[in-house]
């Protein structure tokens, strides 16, 4: 038996270019195919359907914006199941509005702090503008507002964007960007990611969305300044996850557009079409110009106004589900003016307020002012009613945020990562 | 016949008389196998026979009993199992016989020969009796006999694995080997023997080693081994210790201090031979460590496998003074020579790995070294102190370095231009490649390298390619991993201004005379690619004109006629490398668009000139031609298709390249990447294709590893061509169902478990390629057969719990891809599979974005397909 050789590698790099050549390749190889299935999974029909999760006859309810959404119709008969974003985009009219409006994801409003903000939270600084979906199809992008409407209709570096001569996107190639258009510095905030180059989104959780969208948008090259085709810049919001840091940072950073409040995403959520408390909003003085209810013309009223709606036996309810039981209507006026079930009347809030027990609603001193704005599609949601009655008697102050994040409360409900052996 | 006759005309200097005798042993064999083994055996044993006879019977036998080879191995043990039992018997009478023959030639050769049969036999449970008899003979027997037995032994024991022995016969053998080693015997050939058999026989004492008693017997006779008088067996005993410490570093702790007196001491006092293992010992101790270490982090809590014991770290005051003192025993000339192995380069890199297993706390141990010696007069002195500066740059964290290395890089720059002595400058060219490897990039926090440096650093090493070819071959790494560090710069890159000074320098370097030393070209060249591969658009254009050089280098290379074999091999060496490079310049320009564009006006003549390097050879492809042309048609995309009719016979050529399993691993990569590029137009190649990847398949020659990336290969071929692949399914999916049922259980160590998930991926990549590539086809209904054959493979693994990251993402990529495609035909299928819901909610919920991903695509497609 001869010695063993106990020769080791001397001044020499423990790997040859070639090896690393080699497993470049691989990588490379792995990456195209990798694409190559994505590409091939994309063309799937299955995943182009877009139809609304939520069912046909939850009502509708009202976004964050303040400006009321004109001419959104009622409920108008059923949408078709199988309806996808193609064929949506040749929907015409009313039809097209209606498919629209109701595809966004809204926020209620944050009317206490929920628990472990700092664990399953993000928190970001809302752009101030409009509220609209970004589809780019076809060659070409098309902006609408939430009432359906279309904002812009324009080139844009999105897959599927523009018709550029290297354009090697398949017919069938979208996306759908949840957006706010910030009149300012006339760039599209992206807020959210629903559908990219195809691939659907809905169903993965906003973490999962961040992520992509960060990545995906920054590298399409919709970031970059305007051009040829790509007429509107793209721009991410920076998204924090809620600790006190983050917290802070979302609520006093410098952003290079004008703040509308601040959004707060659970980690886990889907993207769900209509009111979910997965989302939530919050304001005051400091982050948003907009924080306490203005009239038409523009001017705070001296008592809160709300809108609720008419329900069979003078019942005053939320645009909720379920709705929330305001009160009722004194069957006098219902009569004197000819006021029916399904109408949206408008309230102020007297001097009695809104009276709570056990953090529910227990008694509101409402004050008949008259029908709503005929513009108006929905009454207000429960969160926005008692937001706004906070805010104009005992605010949820950022303060308070802040402090929940580092509560005793909050540290105790933290799940216990380590494992008792004991 | 007349054997001893045949077999010394065998050994004959003419020629033809060799040629005959070889011509009638194999007739012979062919004739009558067990008759011609026999009378080898016979003519071992005979005393009667001169002793080169013998030999060469000895090693004829042993010859038709194993190869390397794994299926010539395989045919090997069938031949010889299937022997008559008569004939085997006799055989083996023969070679025990042997052993106690005063030839010691003679004896040496039956030894291996018994090792053989018994490697073949014993796991058969045959030849039971084999054991005993050896043992008695090693108590009984003349010295020289119980030494040949003791080899025997050994040789055995490095033939079979520790399961076929039982542990009652372990133990005797054991007893037989250490009282063998033991001091109290008188022979030192037997003692010799014994200590050699045990190197062997340490991996069957597994439970020996966990019994207190007979640990510390063992050890301290392996201890005092390590005293003898005689070196070789001073040398052997170190060996097992150095195998110890790998096999058994948990029990160690009870003896370090003792090694460490008994190693210190053999490092300082005794012969090379006996040094360089007891140095290897540490080596090895620091390897076990950094594992440990590495596989736990710093928080080991003690309820892992194998605790860190931190020997080194508590060894490090001696030891590190230990080490530092063999730097100064270099040898004149050993960084000009290849195979040269010295205490000076053993202690070297016992101390890199020292430094690499303790970090931080050697530093202040080793700086009171390097300023001591650094400037000092003999070269000794300043080459140790700069190799003991450049092997501690790796394992102590920056912050710890950082001031050392500002300082030191300056000396060094400096000491690199002036020194007189080539060897100083050899290791100062290395260390400062060391300095830009560990601490230069994005990942450190603060640049070694600025503005005002990075010119004087440039400028030293493009003037160090100019000095002797092993210093200039260390200056061409540092620039390589100066240039590595800039990898993630951004936009600009503080080498643009450089860049072509560089490049020229680097090209000039291929050109020297005596750049086939100390494979100087070869580093040129990939530093080249390196400067490429970093390199940022500011340089874009440059990189375009260094196209048409190194075309022209290459079709340089093709003018030689009439090349003499040493000429020729140089001649595919140096094609090797400007493929290389070509490769990686066609990858960088063809990753963004405006680059390729330009870029493609050169491709039919560098496709030309691939061609042409195929052409140089007559039977085998090459390599690096081969990865070059995946990186083209990658580039090329559809246009490849015109390459095609040319090329598809290197690409066959490629496919059947058995012997060199890489070029064939290689080129099935390249047939994705053709089906990538090409798509459809592939179709005329698919059948030649097909059936050179099925026979790859079946045959038990091709290494195994070529076999995940073929499945991965009808994948992509399935996807690039459609329903056209209705020709190959029938024989693709039964492949694929037979590989996956091999593949569903991993049971084995490491290595099998993780080739095993390679080939799990292989087979899964193939199946969503083909479930995609039928998918929107009339044809889709000739994939619903298999379809629950699948699902119960992505059952099987789930349920084996032991997928890797990358199958966990496949697989459940191919549940979606098989719902996709099949729709409502799979959806009542996928309800009924025992785990797919677990499985998707599993990976739902997986951390990593790829599997997440795949899963979020694999629920909306399953949802779909059961909805309908």
């Amino acid at each position: 038996m001869a010695p063993h050789d106990l020769r080791r590698p001397f001044k020499r790099a423990a790997i040859s270019d070639q090896q690393k050549r080699r497993e470049l390749s691989l990588l490379r190889q792995e990456q195209n195919r990798r694409d190559a299935q994505q590409q091939a999974r994309c063309l799937a029909s299955s995943i182009l359907s877009l139809q609304s999760p939520v069912p046909e006859s939850e009502p509708e309810q009202s976004d964050i914006e303040l400006e009321t959404a004109p001419e959104i119709e009622k409920e108008s008969g059923t949408l078709s199941k199988d309806l996808d974003v193609p064929r949506a985009s040749k929907l015409r009219g009313p039809e097209v509005r209606k498919w629209f409006a109701r595809q966004l994801m809204l926020p209620e409003w944050m009317i206490d702090v929920p628990d472990r903000l700092s664990q399953d939270w993000y928190v970001y600084a809302r752009p101030a503008g409009k509220r609209c979906f970004v589809v780019s199809s076809n060659g070409t992008t098309v902006s609408r507002q939430r009432n359906g409407s279309i904002l812009h209709h324009f080139p844009s570096a999105l897959p599927a964007g523009a018709k550029t001569r290297d354009s090697s996107g398949s017919g069938q190639s979208y996306c759908i960007l949840d957006c706010i258009f910030h009149e300012l510095d006339q760039t599209y905030y992206v807020i959210d990611m629903v559908c990219w180059n195809g691939y659907s989104l809905y169903d993965c959780t906003s973490e999962f969305r961040f992520f992509w969208l960060n990545s995906k948008i920054e590298e399409s090259g919709a970031c970059n300044p305007p051009s040829c085709y790509h007429k509107f810049r793209f721009s991410t919001v920076p998204v924090y996850t809620c600790d006190q840091n983050g917290l802070y940072a979302a609520y006093t950073g410098v952003v290079p557009y004008v703040k509308d409040g601040l959004l707060f995403y659970n980690k886990h959520a889907h993207y769900q079409t209509g009111n979910t408390p997965l989302v939530l909003v919050w304001k005051d003085e400091n982050c948003s110009q907009y924080v306490i209810d203005t009239d038409s013309k523009g001017e705070i009223p001296s008592q809160q106004q709300v809108v609720l709606e008419l329900q069979d036996n003078g019942k005053l309810v939320t645009s909720d589900d379920p709705p929330v039981l305001f009160g009722y209507l004194d069957g006098d006026i219902i009569q004197k003016s000819g006021l029916h079930s399904g109408n949206l009347l408008r309230f102020a809030v007297s001097d009695g307020g809104l009276s709570f027990v056990d953090g529910k609603l227990d008694k509101a001193d409402l004050n008949y002012l008259g029908k709503a704005n005929r513009g108006r599609a929905f009454a207000d949601s429960y969160s926005k009613v008692v937001f706004q009655f906070t805010v104009r008697h005992s605010p949820l102050k950022i303060d308070d945020l802040l402090a929940s994040i580092n509560s005793p409360d909050d540290q105790e409900k933290k799940p216990c990562d380590v494992e008792m052996v004991g | 016949m007349e054997v001893t006759q045949v077999l010394l005309n065998a050994q004959s200097i003419d020629g033809a008389v060799r040629k005959t005798a070889e011509e009638s042993l194999k007739q012979f064999q062919e004739q009558n196998l067990p008759g011609f083994l026999l009378s080898l055996s016979v003519e071992l044993a005979n005393e009667e026979k001169p002793v080169e006879t013998r030999k060469l019977a000895g090693l004829i036998l042993k010859n038709a009993l194993d190869a390397k080879e794994q299926h010539r191995k395989f045919e090997l043990v069938q031949r010889w199992l299937s022997l008559d039992t008569n004939a085997k018997s006799q055989i083996k009478a023969c070679l025990l016989k042997t052993l106690s023959s005063p030839v010691s030639d003679a004896r040496s050769t039956a030894s291996q020969v018994i090792a053989k049969v018994a490697g073949i036999e014993l796991p058969q449970k045959q030849w039971p009796e084999l054991i005993s008899l050896l043992l008695s003979n090693v108590h009984q027997l003349p010295a020289h006999a119980k030494q040949a037995t003791l080899e025997t032994l050994g040789y055995m024991c490095e033939e079979v694995s520790p399961d076929v022995i039982d542990q009652d016969q372990v133990n005797k053998i054991l007893t037989a080997v250490v009282q063998g080693m033991s001091a109290s015997e008188g022979n030192t050939d037997v003692r010799l023997a014994a200590t050699r058999a045990l190197y062997n026989a340490l991996g069957f004492a597994q439970a020996n080693f966990s019994n207190d008693m007979e640990r510390d017997y063992i050890m301290r006779v392996v201890c005092e081994a390590t005293l003898s008088p005689e070196v070789r067996i001073r040398q052997a005993a170190f060996e097992c210790l150095v195998s110890i410490s790998s096999t058994y570093y948990e029990k160690l702790a009870p003896y370090i201090q003792d090694i460490f007196n008994i190693t210190a001491k053999a490092v300082r006092e005794d012969e090379e031979p006996v040094s360089l293992q007891a140095i290897e010992f540490w080596s090895s101790i620091c390897d076990e460590e950094i594992d440990i270490l590495e596989e736990y982090g710093s928080d080991f809590t003690g309820d892992s496998d194998i605790p860190c014991f931190y020997f080194i770290k508590q060894a490090l005051p001696a030891l590190v003074p230990m080490l530092l003192e063999t730097l100064l025993k270099q040898e004149e000339d050993q960084d000009q020579d290849e195979g040269a192995w010295n205490i000076a380069m053993a202690g070297g890199t016992c101390l890199g790995l020292v430094a690499r297993t303790v970090g931080d706390d050697i530093v202040p141990l080793v700086v009171p070294f390097i300023e001591e010696n650094i400037t000092k007069p003999d070269w000794r002195q300043r080459e140790a102190a700069t190799y003991a500066f450049g092997s501690i740059l790796e394992g102590p964290s920056p912050e710890k370095l950082l001031s050392l290395v500002n300082v030191a890089l300056t000396f060094m720059l400096s000491a690199l231009t002036k020194d007189p002595n080539s060897h100083v400058k050899d290791t100062t060219a290395w260390a400062l490649g060391r300095i830009f490897e560990f601490l230069h990039g994005s990942a450190v926090d603060s640049p070694i390298i600025t503005q005002a440096n990075c010119q004087q650093i440039v400028t030293v090493l493009l003037q160090s390619m100019k000095d002797t070819p092993n210093v200039a071959e260390k200056a061409c790494g540092a620039l390589y991993f100066l240039a590595q560090g800039y990898e993630e710069v951004g936009p600009s890159s503080p080498l643009t201004p450089f860049f072509q000074e560089i490049v020229q320098s680097l090209l000039t370097v291929t050109h020297r005379e005596d750049a086939g030393e100390s494979r100087l070209r070869t580093a040129a060249y990939e530093t080249l690619n390196e400067v490429v591969r970093c390199s940022t658009d500011e340089t874009a254009s440059l990189v375009l004109q260094l196209v048409p050089v190194i075309m022209m280098e290459l079709h340089n290379t093709l003018e030689g006629q009439k090349l003499s074999s040493d000429e020729r091999e140089k001649q595919s060496e140096l094609q090797g490398l400007l493929c290389g490079c070509l490769q990686v310049i066609i990858q960088k320009l063809g990753s963004s668009e405006p680059t390729k564009y330009v870029f493609m006006q050169y491709a039919d003549q560098i496709m030309g000139l691939f061609l042409r390097v195929f052409a140089c050879r007559s039977a085998t492809v090459h390599e690096e031609a081969m990865l070059a042309i995946g990186a083209l048609a990658y580039a090329t995309g559809p246009d490849f298709a015109k390459y095609m009719p040319e090329f598809y016979r290197y690409l066959e050529m490629g496919l059947q390249n058995f012997e060199e399993y890489q070029v064939c691993a290689v080129t099935v990569g390249v047939v994705g990447d053709i089906s990538r590029a090409i798509e459809e137009k592939i179709v005329p190649y698919c059948d030649g294709i097909m059936t050179q990847l099925l026979k790859n398949l079946s045959s038990n020659q091709l290494h195994r590893s070529v076999k995940p990336p073929i499945f991965s290969c009808f994948g992509d071929i399935a996807l690039a061509v459609g329903e056209y692949f209705e020709k190959y399914l029938m024989w693709a999916m039964s492949a694929l169902q037979s590989a996956a049922e091999l593949s569903t259980h991993t049971a084995g160590d490491d290595e099998l478990t993780e080739y095993t998930n390679s080939l799990r991926n292989g087979i899964l990549e193939a199946y969503s390629g083909v479930f995609q590539g039928f998918k929107n086809s009339p044809k889709t209904q000739l994939l619903i057969p298999y379809a629950s054959h699948i699902l119960q493979f992505l059952d099987s693994i789930y349920i084996e719990k032991d997928m890797d990251d990358v199958v966990m993402k496949t697989a459940i990529g191919v549940l979606g891809d098989l719902a996709d495609t099949l729709g409502s035909h799979a959806g009542s299928l996928i309800q009924q599979s025992p785990s797919s819901k677990d499985f998707l909610n599993e990976c739902l919920s997986s951390e990593d974005l790829m599997i997440k991903e795949s899963a979020e695509w694999a629920k909306l497609a399953i949802s779909r397909a059961i909805s309908v």
